[in-house]
């Protein structure tokens, strides 16, 4: 009878360490679903678009002819409109961090501030877009420039960039900030010449992070109507007749990567396939390298940081 | 003796200093509270617009025609199609992004070991970084050439493969925030399940699954909400004609590729279309807001704290 009763246990036993074995060797499938689709959307872009990618497709503007057709004002756009993004999103959304994290009292107020930016990162990136729409491009008049465009994504950007340099603030121990005061600093010493420095890591994560993201955002300028056919690039300052302002740029009508990847994919010719497919090489070496840099920079952060 | 320092004066640099506190916490105050003005442009924005668009629209025709043909010499303004097709898409993508993303959290979680799980995160994060237009490529030429093999009658423009994408697109965010409320459980409570002779398995479904419910539904919420606002990889692959159906094997559009498809348009400022294009969003925001309140509210519901 006792014999037996082991016997059962020891099955019952060996059949939960199975379960646990099998559902350990689903899991591992189920995260290399992850890397496998990485690898196999990577190989199956550059199959498409990689023989398209040569100096003169950086170099040409769009066409109507796919062979002849270039990514020249699509590049030059997206760098223009980063250059924006950066400079708005930057400055604002880690001075943001920072009231929130070292100044903000207790109060309604504050409460109000934090739930809206949980609730901004969570707004679907269209409705950005039209934001953009409705504000910049009518009822501030900027038109459908690079202005409106690098404003818009700023704003969809601003909460990956608050909540990365609030948890990097709040990496630093309170201990740095006490020793700060005990010195006799003020609160903006403390803060500009001790915990900003000291914390620049993780918020060069999070501002990476952002930007890697915003270089890939379509539906935004889409939205607020960037076109499609670009065969000029916006004026360099100071130069031409008459010469251009060193603002000129900023209202100067543009294209942008992933628009122009997007048109050549609706467009049936199989040719203007592959110069989508090229697009999108290129689109997604940028964006991988950017957030490649970030886990990097992070892990390095981790690692060296030991109060 | 020199006269000493008045006292004015000596306080004068200090009184500066206050001064330049203030203004600097001032400037830092205006760039956080600039969050709650984007918020508020969003509204006014949308409600302006949209409260255009419904002094043509009665709002009943608007919730309750199955049509939706704005720019057509007939126009019609039912948003059903439009929902009907974030829907259906959403429920594809959830069919794949929850069973996958649950399992990965937590082999993540409970099962890996601290190596594995140092080098697979970083290629999951990678996974999220990835535009969503690329996706759009995938899922029209990868994806759906590869479900027609199986499914014949498939057509090139379908809601079936963009779903699928979605689904993987999303599989990251589900998993991660899953996986940090598996890995908050106190550690004590694994302990306590082990020394009861508990297997891994057991542990992680019958003792930090309960304890973390609240979490996973947060995560399967917020990859709705992603799926319902998700614009591109539709625009691109389920073809943009406004479709009345729930059957994931037809094209349709969504509200996100509506509105996509009337920017491409040049439309003029002020006409019913463009107008149409804001009342779309608003129903969209309302829709991301209604899922994102019903996953506060589920959290609470599933809460346990230590």
């Amino acid at each position: 009878m006792a014999r037996e009763d082991l016997k059962a246990l020891r099955a019952l036993i060996a059949r939960h360490k199975l379960n646990d074995t099998l559902f350990a060797v689903l899991g591992l499938a189920a995260t290399m679903i992850g890397v496998i689709v990485l690898l196999v959307l990577f190989f199956d872009l550059l199959r498409d678009g990689l023989p398209r990618l040569g100096y003169d497709f950086f170099m040409s503007f769009p066409s109507r002819r796919a062979s002849e057709a270039g990514i020249l004002s699509a590049w030059v756009g997206t760098i223009l409109v980063m250059i924006v993004t950066a400079v708005s999103a930057i400055p604002l959304g880690v001075a943001a961090a920072l009231y929130l994290e070292e100044y903000a009292p207790r109060n309604w107020l504050t409460d109000l501030i934090e739930i809206n930016v949980t609730n901004l990162a969570g707004v679907p990136s269209i409705v950005y877009g039209l934001l953009a729409l409705g504000l910049f491009v009518y009822t501030l008049d900027f038109g459908q420039s690079i202005l409106s465009a690098g404003l818009t994504l700023a704003l969809l950007i601003l909460p990956v960039i608050i909540v990365a340099t609030r948890e990097a603030l709040r990496a630093v121990p309170v201990a740095i900030r006490e020793a700060a005061y005990a010195l006799g600093a003020t609160r903006w010493q403390m803060v500009s010449e001790h915990l900003v420095p000291y914390s620049m890591g993780g918020i060069l994560t999070g501002i990476i992070i952002g930007l890697a993201r915003a270089i890939g955002e379509t539906a935004p300028i889409i939205t607020i109507g960037a076109l499609t056919f670009i065969a000029f690039l916006p004026p360099v300052p100071f130069s031409g007749d008459p010469p251009a302002g060193p603002f000129d740029w900023l209202f100067a009508p543009f294209t942008v990567l992933p628009i122009q990847m997007f048109n050549w994919m609706s467009r049936p010719q199989a040719a203007f396939l592959e110069n989508a497919a090229a697009t999108g090489i290129v689109i997604i070496v940028a964006t991988l390298v950017m957030n490649g840099f970030a886990i990097w920079l992070r892990y390095r952060v981790r690692k060296n940081i030991k109060w | 003796m020199a006269d000493p320092i008045p006292a004015s004066h000596r306080l004068s640099p200090k009184r500066l200093r206050l001064v330049k506190e203030r203004v600097i916490e001032l400037l830092l105050f205006l760039a956080a509270f600039s969050a709650v003005a984007v918020t508020f442009a969003i509204v006014v924005i949308l409600l302006r617009e949209s409260a255009a668009f419904f002094a043509h629209v009665p709002l009943r025709e608007f919730l309750t025609d199955t049509e939706w043909t704005p720019l057509f010499e007939n126009p019609r303004y039912g948003i059903l199609p439009l929902v009907a097709g974030t829907l259906t898409v959403t429920a594809v993508a959830l069919v794949v992004a929850v069973p996958v993303g649950f399992v990965v959290a937590l082999y993540l979680s409970e099962f890996a070991s601290h190596r594995v799980r140092e080098v697979i995160k970083p290629f999951l994060e990678l996974l999220a970084g990835v535009p969503t237009v690329v996706y759009g490529y995938f899922a029209l030429m990868a994806v759906t050439p590869f479900l027609q093999r199986f499914i014949p009658d498939l057509q090139g423009f379908n809601m079936l493969g963009p779903g699928i994408v979605i689904g993987i697109m999303i599989i990251p965010y589900v998993s991660s925030v899953s996986e940090d409320a598996m890995r908050a459980v106190p550690m004590h409570l694994r302990e306590g399940s082990y020394a009861m002779g508990a297997t891994r398995l057991q542990t992680a479904l019958r003792v930090i699954l309960p304890a973390a419910m609240s979490g996973v539904v947060a995560a399967f919420i917020l990859g709705i909400s992603r799926a319902v606002g998700e614009t591109m990889v539709v625009a691109v692959a389920a073809g943009q004609q406004p479709n009345f159906t729930f059957d994931p094997r037809e094209p349709a559009a969504t509200i996100t590729a509506y509105i996509v498809q009337v920017a491409m348009g040049d439309l003029p400022h002020g006409s019913i279309g463009y107008q149409s294009i804001f009342a779309a969003g608003l129903v969209l925001v309302v829709l991301t807001l209604g899922f994102n309140i019903l996953g506060h509210l589920l959290r609470k519901r599933f809460r346990e704290t230590y």
